[in-house]
């Protein structure tokens, strides 16, 4: 290999330093959130104690965390699901130009450049004009599927620009039919790809305010609560619940990538199938 | 006349599955994208234009009542404050672009010319991402103990020297926001701009530096003109993102600076959905039409 150039040494270290900058904050409240009971929102530590992370369990100290919690992680899942299952159909779709197609990658493209606060701002005012109780699980879940649809239909764009076309050419050769061709066929070979998806779907919901501001309705989602307490709470307390959600989301995350990870090593070992018959 | 013996076929686009008939397909094509449309179109389109209509009702210090009046287009455009608040959110969104362009290349770069193997590649690239799947709240809340008046910046300098009394502008600051815009939006560049360059035949890289072309010289006139589409689409992503933010700079400014969005939140407080609306849909025209021109550069379906 060649000797690596001045250069490499020089980026390297600006790379470091960015990665300092992006996690750097988030490990100073994940320290702060151990203060002891006396300490403050800043350094020095004041002790070292569990402390603000028992007070998330006590009900007076802070408000409805845990329905908060409950309720963005349903909504989540909710957001996930639906994110799939449209996305997937949406790359479908749009393999083929079909008359309003070219309007409707516009319409996706601006559900993903306007403003939150318009989503928020306009599905608050239909709902409430036209009499509808605003709740998270109504007007917050359209709301938050704004931002998550665009982000799973490019990605299903992508992997269908490089899809091979003689896979269901042979399916079909083989005298399946188009259901038994994409349930078989497409999917199979699609899936490390929605599980992409899934973690776009699942953690943009999961992390949403924006658009969930004026639709979640009078009960919080969990970042809604957390901005709620940034008014109000001066105790480290509010680092603990940073870091436990931040803790969440890596988990999160994990289990996600260790899908991936599992299902592409299922598929080295499996190997092929050809030869063995119906499966 | 050989050639017309043969049945007239299109040249089937790649990725396409052969086409059986302009019906079938088109229908086909509706039925997959009904459930997109559909939400697209209920909160979407729907919202949009209850803005638009709103944006001409007028308003009680308690409730809304339809109405057809210019009044509160009248306001917004007469105030001065409008155009203060306007030209301070282009201050934002160009300080940002010019920031999350310089870094989120150079990251891009070094990730893609200089990582050597694809797993240490796509390791690396995974750590620039993560923070985007984690809550920008979060994100925002973390920078308090590090630029604080006694916050860990502040002790740093103090205790070197480099200052004499704790800065007061590092927090609740024009600053502190563009610094937590850059922290919340450098990876809309790195992203884009990675994937394109990872798409770059390293062969022109080699040709050029047979060619005698110096390592500059290959960065100016071989990796930059190649990687504009990644990054128009990450210019799009920051500029988008900046401008349409509100929280971001109530919270870092401390409720001290103002952008549109921060005018559209505060009237939406006050209950006052019209003149928010009003606003909204200046916000929107003036998006979309940054967003026109810089789509002129670059074919979105293409580059994915």
């Amino acid at each position: 290999m060649d000797p690596r150039p001045r250069s490499f040494y020089f980026l390297a270290a600006f790379f470091a330093l960015f990665l300092i900058f992006l996690y750097g904050p988030t490990l100073t409240i994940a320290i702060l959130s151990f203060q002891g009971p006396q300490g403050g929102l800043t350094f020095p530590m004041n002790g070292v104690s569990l402390h603000w992370f028992g007070d998330l369990f006590r009900e007076q100290a802070v408000g409805d965390i845990w329905g908060s919690f409950r309720r963005s992680f349903a909504l989540g899942l909710l957001v996930m699901v639906t994110t799939i299952v449209v996305s997937v159909m949406g790359g479908l779709a749009f393999r083929r130009r079909f008359a309003g197609s070219t309007v409707l990658f516009y319409l996706i493209v601006t559900s993903l450049v306007i403003p939150s606060i318009l989503i928020s701002l306009g599905v608050g005012l239909i709902f409430t004009q036209s009499g509808l109780r605003i709740h998270w699980a109504t007007s917050g879940y359209g709301a938050q599927l704004t931002w998550t649809l665009p982000f799973g239909l490019l990605i299903m764009l992508a992997v269908f620009n490089r899809f091979d076309p003689a896979y269901e050419e042979a399916a079909r050769d083989l005298g399946a039919s188009p259901w038994q061709t994409v349930r078989h066929v497409v999917l199979p070979i699609i899936a490390p790809s929605l599980i992409g998806v899934a973690l776009f779907g699942f953690t943009l919901s999961y992390d949403e305010f924006a658009r969930t501001l004026l639709t979640a309705g009078s009960y919080n989602t969990l970042p809604l609560e957390i901005f709620g307490m940034t008014t109000n709470v001066t105790t480290p307390v509010i680092f603990a619940l940073g870091t436990m959600t931040t803790a969440f989301s890596l988990v999160v995350i994990g289990v996600f990538f260790s899908v991936l990870w599992l299902s592409g090593r299922r598929r080295v070992r499996q190997g092929s199938d050809a030869g063995k018959g119906m499966v | 006349m050989t050639d017309q013996a043969m049945p007239p076929t299109a040249a089937p686009e790649p990725g396409a599955i052969p086409v059986h008939g302009d019906r079938a397909r088109h229908l086909s094509g509706w039925l997959l994208a009904a459930p997109l449309a559909s939400v697209l179109a209920v909160f979407l389109v729907l919202p949009v234009v209850m803005i638009v209509i709103v944006s001409f009702w007028g308003a009680t210090e308690f409730s809304i009542y339809p109405d057809f009046r210019w009044d509160n287009y009248e306001f917004l455009l007469t105030s001065e404050v409008t155009y203060r608040v306007f030209l301070n959110t282009f201050k934002y969104a160009a300080i940002t672009w010019a920031f999350t362009l310089v870094i989120g290349f150079t990251i891009a770069y070094f990730l893609a010319f200089h990582i050597r193997t694809l797993g240490w590649q796509v390791a690396l690239f995974l750590l620039c991402t993560i923070p985007f799947w984690t809550s920008n709240i979060i994100r925002m809340i973390s920078w308090i103990p590090f630029l604080g008046r006694n916050g860990l910046a502040n002790s740093t300098l103090v205790s070197w020297g480099v200052v004499d009394e704790p800065l007061e502008w590092l927090l609740f600051s024009d600053f502190s926001v563009i610094l937590a815009f850059v922290h919340l939006y450098t990876l809309f560049m790195v992203v884009p701009i990675f994937n394109t360059m990872m798409r770059i035949d390293r062969s022109l890289l080699e040709a050029a530096s047979d060619a005698g072309a110096s390592g500059w010289q290959t960065l100016w006139h071989i990796v930059i003109p190649l990687t504009k589409p990644g990054i128009m689409i990450g210019t799009i992503f920051v500029v988008t993102l900046v401008m349409g933010d509100f929280i971001t700079v109530r919270f870092m400014s401390g409720s001290q600076s103002a952008n549109v969005g921060r005018l559209i939140s505060n009237d939406i407080g006050l209950l006052q959905y019209p003149s928010a609306s009003a606003t909204a849909v200046v916000l929107l025209v003036t998006v979309l039409m940054v967003i026109g021109i810089l789509l002129r550069f670059v074919d979105i379906r293409k580059e994915l």
